[in-house]
């Protein structure tokens, strides 16, 4: 390396040859790289310099007179604004409250599907299918002949037990678009956390049975310590995915009743269709991409150890 | 192999009989467990499809109704009110955005695992750094870009807007197959001359075939369910099967039945794609960080 760079400085004409080989060398490693690295920045990094750009701008679109500069406005607007701060925190809690419930679940399933027993392909075939459904279709399937006040599986379930009749969707609105949401995501994390038992040394377990210890014990002092990269992955992908819930809340409850359900991507679609406000609806977009990224920052930084640990690449 | 199995089989018969009872009640037990959790999990999708067969009477009753004459009149119904483009436009987006995903995936995971280029970790990290963004935050952009290349409601948006979204997932899944070649067998045939095409045609793409299947599933999955892109970029001509499910959504009771037809005509491709490669769907789902 640093032959070459004193090969450089000198402008040796044999080393410059051996340098344009290099050059080419490493052009015709990019080169089967490069339409998807364009591709990707064109179509996925461009619109949010463009959203930033619209963000300073005082633009609807159905208003004449737009677009003029307005500098930060918007923001001022933005974080004065009672709705933004109600989206905000509903975001945080179905993502939160979502992942956490069915990773849990997920959690309890994938340890039921780890042992022997009769069935256990139809049983695994089953509790992945409601992954598998169109989450608009979920959505709505779940808010009608689920939830329904008088008609619903669920208020029928419920009367079994001489509980009354609860009209879910209009009185539990965050319940049920959690509820739908949990349906959904529970069987992906069962299949992170069910690779992970998989991947475990049965060894190590026979023998911490034969010590004498009992199940519980060798699940909490072997297969959790083991699970963690599991449960770390399972959280991260499914609070990427659930972070932007807009299917459900769209199909059952519209962000309603008033803005009892509205998150963030909903509260930035009304903003830019239904208000045709491109200026606040950027301004939004920007201040959620922010967060975003503290948030995502924060938690690669430090809980998550496998994406890091698994980029070994050969050389 | 052989003197484990002895002591196991040595060990049996001095366990007292009430232990291996106890663990067999015990099997069945959790057993039981599983089907009841599965049953559960399992039971919208099946009264989905049980409703989809009903009359309109029979699907809104108290107490639900699982005995009726089952018809198909709902998925005949659903048809005559147009849903027959709503599936094809769904089919053309997402075959040819897996496609193109396909095409364009393939050759970078390779430039990040078999020959990596220089800042491979940082590529690889941008690509995965893109998925973390929140699409609703750049949809003022590419909804008045597309507007004002007269794109809207046109089903190449949505192909461009699905490669895009899947790209970074296929990139990863992509990459962790090659990295499953054999190094020795790719050294074996650069010594026996293979050039590039060869060794690629010949060595790696036998290895990374099921690889590039499973990608295509995860990243079809994707495509077929997209909701956010389709309400928002399309109206009549290139609307998508969930964008035809939005016309059931003030149905008080009325149409519970053929909701359910269209519901399960969306959803049965993905289903039986998923139930049939359960397997990858672990592996595509985590993009490749778990084999």
């Amino acid at each position: 390396m640093s032959a070459t760079a004193v090969a450089q400085r000198l402008k040796l004409p044999r080393a410059r040859g051996r340098d344009a080989h290099a050059r080419r060398e490493a052009w015709t490693r990019r080169l089967p790289l490069l339409p998807a690295l364009l591709f990707t920045i064109i179509v996925t990094q461009i619109p949010f310099l463009l959203t930033l750009f619209y963000s300073l701008f005082s633009w609807n679109l159905a208003k004449p007179g737009s677009p003029h500069w307005i500098g930060l406005q918007n923001y001022g607007a933005v974080f004065t604004d009672p709705v933004f701060f109600a989206a905000l925190l509903h975001t945080i809690e179905i993502t939160f409250i979502s992942v956490l419930i069915a990773t849990v679940f997920g959690l309890g399933l994938a340890v039921l599907l780890d042992r022997k027993f009769i069935g256990r392909g139809i049983v695994r075939t089953m509790l992945i299918s409601p992954f598998l459904v169109m989450p608009a279709a979920a959505a709505l399937l779940w808010k009608t002949t689920m939830l329904d006040p008088v008609y619903g599986i669920v208020n029928w379930v419920i009367g079994w037990f001489g509980i009354s009749p609860v009209a879910f969707v209009s009185v539990h609105p965050l319940g049920s678009v959690i509820a739908t949401v949990v349906w959904q995501w529970t069987p992906f994390e069962m299949l992170i956390l069910l690779a992970g038992l998989q991947s475990q040394d049965r060894g190590v377990l026979e023998a911490a049975r034969v010590d004498g210890a009992s199940a519980l014990a060798s699940f909490r002092e072997i297969t959790l310590p083991h699970l963690r990269s599991y449960l770390e992955l399972g959280v991260l992908l499914g609070a990427i995915y659930v972070v932007n819930t807009f299917d459900a809340i769209y199909m059952i409850t519209q962000g309603g009743p008033g803005t009892a359900t509205t998150n963030l991507p909903f509260y930035i679609y009304q903003r830019a269709f239904e208000g045709f406000d491109i200026g606040q609806a950027a301004a939004l977009g920007v201040v959620t991409v922010v967060g975003t990224i503290l948030v995502a920052t924060v938690a690669l930084r430090t809980m998550f150890s496998i994406f890091i640990q698994d980029n070994t690449a050969r050389a | 192999m052989a003197t484990v199995t002895g002591t196991i089989s040595h060990r049996r018969p001095r366990q007292p009989l009430g232990a291996a009872v106890r663990a067999r009640l015990g099997a069945i037990a959790w057993g039981s467990v599983a089907w009841l959790a599965a049953i559960i999990f399992f039971f919208p999708v099946f009264w989905m499809v049980l409703t989809s067969f009903k009359p309109e009477s029979a699907a809104y009753t108290s107490p639900p109704k699982f005995v009726f004459s089952p018809t198909l009149s709902q998925y005949k119904q659903v048809f005559d009110a147009g849903m027959g483009p709503f599936l094809a436009n769904s089919a053309i987006s997402t075959v040819i955005s897996v496609l193109l995903v396909l095409v364009l995936a393939t050759p970078a995971a390779y430039a990040l695992s078999m020959r990596p280029v220089e800042k491979w970790r940082d590529v690889l990290f941008f690509f995965i750094s893109t998925k973390m963004l929140p699409v609703v935050a750049a949809i003022v952009p590419i909804y008045l870009a597309v507007r004002d290349v007269g794109m809207l409601d046109s089903i190449p948006t949505l192909i461009v807007l699905y490669t895009a979204m899947n790209l970074p997932i296929a990139v990863w899944m992509m990459r962790s197959f090659f990295l499953e070649v054999p190094g020795e067998i790719l050294e074996a045939a650069r010594m026996d001359g293979a050039d590039l095409r060869h060794e690629l045609s010949e060595v790696v793409l036998p290895v990374v075939a099921p690889g590039l299947a499973a990608t295509a599933l995860i990243c079809a999955i994707f495509s077929w369910n997209e909701f956010f892109f389709a309400v928002t970029l399309t109206s009549i001509r290139a609307a998508t099967m969930p964008v035809f499910l939005v016309g059931f959504i003030s149905s008080e009771g009325l149409y519970w039945a053929k909701l359910a037809a269209a519901a399960t005509l969306a959803s049965v491709p993905v289903l039986i794609a998923g139930w049939i490669a359960q397997r990858q769907l672990v592996r595509g789902l985590s993009m490749g960080a778990i084999k």
